[in-house]
């Protein structure tokens, strides 16, 4: 391409200063980038406020691509569908022989749980969530994991809430605005779970590795027991999630525990449900903590 | 009335140009919008687990100071930094701060190589892009994460490849910029 010719500014003392000024005022930029970056690390939720209000205004735009984003993933399913539907449909058929028996059971058992639990004086602890909505952004180019959901102070959402799907934990709550909030997925590498296997309470934390698994941390080391396939739930300690949600699912043993990948991924999942926080339910649990309090103890 | 002149105007754009300029508005508008459409569309594109889409502000913002240098100031980095801190994730700042360090860099690397080519642009922005996103990420981990570096990997391979394709994108946006559909006199 040729040179433009415009970068000289000639004789002129308006277009001098002009271009001048431009240089001046570009440098000035990179420096007041320096210092809000400063101040941001020095005190993370300084900018949450305009944020927040950031996020609420570009939620239209959020919404309607939440929309189109289902429906899109949608008609990619329904394509594959017609591809797999005679095997699948076996599949599923010998599958639904074998749920209704594993049904029955399970009612039995739902049904001897309440008589004990009658027996014992407890109460059931499934609360109702405070909202179900849409996540409608996530942060994709950045090595960050937030998302936005489209529920905010006017839906009673606080900081602090568990967000999860019906197949899983999802993250929680960071940042809430108006009619948005800000949701810290357990991808991102500053999250950290406390989780236990789901068949023998074996306990661990599950941090983030920021590309979509988690990497879980045995507390008592040792042998590592863990196995491919192994599924992990909150363990409910520390009071900041709810025990019992499923986290992650292992793939991958470790020497010091294992990789683990998200049982619900929030790309799949439509809606979500945000739950009151754990310390609401529990009254003996500790207080919510701030943003700090899921640093490893 | 607008829509319907741009149709009109695209329609037969051939015979309708004479007597008609192009509105100052959107010539002087069009490249902010379009890096700021750049700065949303990453984050309400995909619910994604992983940093993969490209940071494709920073990109439109390279690619119309090589179209067109001068045409975005050489403080534009500021203003729609700002405006890219606010979605992207990145601790407030990040985008400040290297927008307007790349806009200087590209400036003054422009003034060593007038004459440019392709190939030459392409390889400066993917220079630019890999230092970009690293620096994104020591940043991210400065406030408080702990992404390994090899997370951002595909993101700044599928960036580099995307570039020529939104250099393409700023190229239409430039001809939309400058149709001529308002009446003289």
């Amino acid at each position: 391409m040729a040179p433009t010719g415009n970068r000289r500014s000639g004789y002129s003392r308006r277009a001098q200063y002009g271009a001048f000024f431009g240089y001046i005022a570009g440098v000035l930029g990179a420096l007041i980038g320096a210092g809000l970056l400063i101040y941001s690390i020095v005190s993370p939720d300084a900018f949450s406020g305009v944020r927040t209000v950031a996020s609420d205004a570009a939620a239209p735009v959020g919404k309607a691509s939440a929309g189109t984003r289902a429906a899109g993933q949608g008609l990619f399913e329904t394509i594959r569908g017609y591809f797999l539907a005679g095997s699948q449909n076996a599949r599923l058929q010998r599958e639904v022989d074998a749920a209704k028996v594993r049904l029955a059971e399970a009612q039995a058992i739902a049904e001897e749980n309440s008589r004990l639990r009658a027996l014992l004086a407890l109460s059931e602890q499934s609360p109702r969530p405070v909202a179900i909505t849409q996540l409608i952004a996530s942060t994709a180019s950045s090595t960050r994991r937030f998302a936005t959901i489209a529920a905010g102070s006017d839906r009673g959402i606080a900081v602090g809430m568990p967000v999860r799907t019906p197949l899983g934990l999802v993250g929680r709550v960071l940042e809430v605005g108006d009619d948005t909030s800000r949701v810290l997925l357990v991808t991102d590498t500053e999250s950290v779970v406390p989780v236990r296997r789901a068949t023998d309470g074996v306990p661990a934390f599950a941090q983030g590795r920021a590309d979509g698994t988690l990497q879980l941390r045995l507390i008592n080391l040792g042998i590592n027991p863990l196995k491919p396939r192994d599924v992990f739930v909150t363990s409910g300690s520390g009071g900041l999630y709810r025990p019992n949600t499923a986290v992650a699912m292992v793939v991958k043993v470790t020497r010091d525990g294992a990789i683990a990948r998200m049982l619900s991924d929030p790309a799949a999942s439509e809606f979500v449900a945000v739950e009151p926080m754990a310390s609401q339910v529990q009254p003996a649990a500790p207080p919510p903590p701030s943003r700090e309090g899921t640093e490893l103890p | 009335m607008i829509a319907s002149r741009l149709r009109r105007a695209s329609a037969d754009q051939f015979r309708k140009r004479i007597n008609r300029a192009p509105s100052p508005l959107l010539a002087r508008g069009v490249p902010w919008l379009t890096v700021m459409l750049g700065s949303l569309l990453p984050v309400c594109l995909v619910i994604a687990s992983a940093p993969i889409v490209p940071p494709l502000g920073f990109l439109v913002l390279l690619a119309w100071r090589q179209l067109r240098p001068g045409l975005l100031p050489v403080w534009a980095g500021f203003p729609l930094g700002l405006f890219d801190d606010l979605y992207s994730g990145q601790p407030f700042g990040t985008a400040v701060m290297l927008w307007s360090a790349a806009a200087l860099a590209l400036d003054l690397i422009e003034a060593r190589f007038p004459w440019r080519s392709f190939v030459l642009e392409w390889l400066l922005a993917a220079g630019f892009i890999g230092l970009y996103v690293p620096v994104c990420l020591l940043l991210a981990n400065i406030a408080g994460a702990s992404s390994p570096l090899p997370v951002i990997v595909p993101q700044i391979v599928l960036a580099i490849l995307v570039y020529p394709l939104v250099g393409r994108a700023v190229a239409l946006a430039d001809r939309f910029r400058l149709l001529p559909f308002m009446d003289i006199g």
